[in-house]
């Protein structure tokens, strides 16, 4: 055997069980619901192509169209919601951290904890902490005289979202904040230091310095909070349930695709056909604005 | 520098936000020792001792042992089949030069960006005609793939770092190819591993969906999933559903406490330039 031979077949050796590994798991699934979209199903059987049919359900004919509508504007509520709630926490709860202040190793590890937690134990728990008799929220806020504000957390539309969207908060907020503070700590001390000297103060150099700088940490924490947002599945599903009750106010595209897919009761019978043009739809949506967004964002970024 | 009433400020900031988030943590261990009437009667209060009963409950009443068996063995050998192929086809494309390099690294990449749950359909359906549904080993594959992206982009990025010097005066020296490999690089490659290994544990083990999807039998269940079925079983028993949350948090939370430096650049990692 020629050396240039024994090397050749040397990397192929490398490189195959990646690669039948990603290609038979990850890149033939996905191309598969593609496919599979455009045929009529029968429970685990494909019964004849349907054309568009699938996609013109989900999008124009209600109540398909009614649910999907409705899922994808919570999804945009939970998208928003996150970015101001849990993310511009994260800026501020960085900008502390990186004064180096005492504790300040502490606080980052107490932080983080939740982060490393499955999102089963952490709705489960909140879901006890925000029961209506018993649990903490109400029992904290009675014990310190605000009993008006008790009320069923999850258990009426105004405000079951809101709260799945604070744990949620609550549950990541940690990721963000170590992003932010390892891009804080790459900022030359120089430039925040002249900065003072010329007398800018914090809340100056914060948003003139600082912001501008730790762009490439928004790029990243805008993408993943998107791409989670909008794969909402477990905490609503933990602490709400399937159908995303009390009626559909936490209903989300994940939940959504869950119920069409494999069935419950209110939603019928299983439809691996409507699921996975719908899986099409949320994954070109996905894909898409993240690439026009990445694009967007790269453009005011300054590298250090 | 900050003016001392400032720190004093920022200070007591990270106090109560440090306090939010462990609060809710210090209560759920507590609880996990207090009777349902006790957490009813006083939920502020420590517990009136620290019995085990909840826990014995758990553990003579519940398939708790069996479901953190079923997390350890999918997620040790998913991580492991992972680091595995991916070391290896990293070491391809940092260390080689040949034609489809660029392509093919960027093919792992493109993985990254891609949310996996949303082809679980046709994955179902894979595995089924494979008699890998309601299969642990089924889980173990999908999870090793899925951790190839970042696995490569991590290893690839870190065996770029290291000098040719080394291989080259090991051949000169008449090492083979695999020597090299299994010699030289993979000792390297350690601290590397570490994080690629961290980054997707932590997930896998905290999975949820995919079990859910995939696994129907008690035996075969993860932890995450276990978890679901005995919070149902045990609904109005609030002292050993507390109880039963901390020990499904227990084993990760001992472990970050001791390696916290690693899981925040493990998990981290990719978010955060180098």
């Amino acid at each position: 055997m020629s050396p240039r031979l024994r090397r050749s077949l040397w990397i192929a050796l490398l490189l195959t069980p990646a690669l039948l590994l990603i290609v038979a798991f990850v890149t033939l699934p996905i191309l598969s619901a593609f496919v599979y979209a455009f045929y009529k199903w029968q429970g685990l059987a494909r019964v004849g192509f349907a054309g568009f049919d699938n996609f013109r359900l989900i999008l124009f004919q209600p109540p398909f169209s009614t649910w999907t509508y409705n899922a994808f504007f919570h999804n945009v509520i939970v998208f928003v919601a996150l970015m101001v709630v849990q993310n511009g926490t994260a800026f501020f709860l960085a900008w502390m951290l990186s004064k180096g202040l005492r504790l300040h190793r502490f606080h980052q590890v107490s932080l983080f904890l939740p982060v490393i937690l499955s999102t089963v134990i952490i709705g489960f728990l909140w879901k006890l902490f925000l029961n209506p008799l018993f649990g903490l929220v109400n029992r904290t806020l009675i014990a310190i005289g605000l009993d008006s504000w008790a009320q069923p957390w999850l258990g009426q539309p105004s405000t079951a979202l809101a709260s799945l969207i604070v744990v949620n908060a609550w549950h990541w907020v940690g990721f963000p904040t170590l992003v932010y503070l390892a891009a804080m700590q790459r900022i030359p001390r120089e430039i925040l230091e002249s900065a003072e000297i010329d007398g800018a103060g914090e809340w100056t150099r914060l948003r003139r310095i600082v912001w501008p700088l730790v762009a490439p940490a928004t790029t990243i924490v805008v993408m993943l909070t998107f791409i989670g947002s909008f794969n909402w599945f477990e905490l609503p599903y933990i602490m709400s349930g399937l159908e995303g009750p009390p009626f559909h106010s936490t209903d989300v595209l994940g939940l959504y695709f869950y119920r069409t897919a494999f069935g419950t009761v209110s939603a019928g019978l299983q439809d691996f056909g409507r699921g996975s043009a719908l899986a099409v739809l949320i994954f070109l949506f996905i894909l898409g604005i993240s690439a026009w967004w990445v694009r967007l964002l790269r453009r005011r970024e300054i590298d250090l | 520098m900050l003016k001392p009433w400032q720190a004093a400020l920022y200070q007591a900031l990270l106090l109560m936000t440090t306090l939010v988030m462990l609060y809710p943590v210090v209560v759920m261990v507590l609880s996990a020792f207090k009777s349902t009437g006790e957490i009813y009667d006083s939920p502020f209060a420590l517990p009136d001792s620290f019995a085990l009963k909840n826990l014995a409950t758990i553990w003579r009443e519940t398939r708790f042992l069996a479901y953190l068996g079923n997390s350890l063995l999918v997620t040790a050998s998913s991580i492991a089949l992972m680091l595995a192929s991916g070391t290896l086809a990293a070491y391809a494309i940092a260390r080689y030069a040949f034609r489809g390099n660029e392509a093919i690294f960027l093919f792992f990449l493109a993985g990254l960006m891609v949310p996996l749950k949303l082809a679980v359909i046709p994955l179902f359906i894979e595995l089924r005609a494979l008699g890998l549904i309601d299969n642990r080993l089924g889980l173990v594959l999908v999870y090793a793939a899925m951790g190839l992206p970042s696995t490569v982009f991590i290893m690839t990025g870190f065996l770029r770092t290291i000098p040719a010097e080394l291989e080259e005066a090991a051949r000169i020296d008449g090492a083979s190819e695999g020597r090299i490999l299994l010699r030289i690089m993979l000792p390297l490659s350690r601290p590397a591993l570490v994080i690629a290994g961290i980054h997707n544990a932590v997930p896998i083990w905290n999975d949820f969906f995919f079990p859910l999807v995939l696994i129907q039998s008690d035996h075969a269940k993860t932890l995450p999933q276990g978890l679901t079925v005995f919070m149902g079983e045990y609904s109005t028993d609030w002292g050993v559903l507390f109880a039963g949350l901390t020990l499904s948090a227990l084993p990760l939370t001992l472990i970050y406490i001791a390696l916290s430096r690693q899981f925040i650049a493990g998990l981290t990692s990719g978010a955060v330039k180098g």
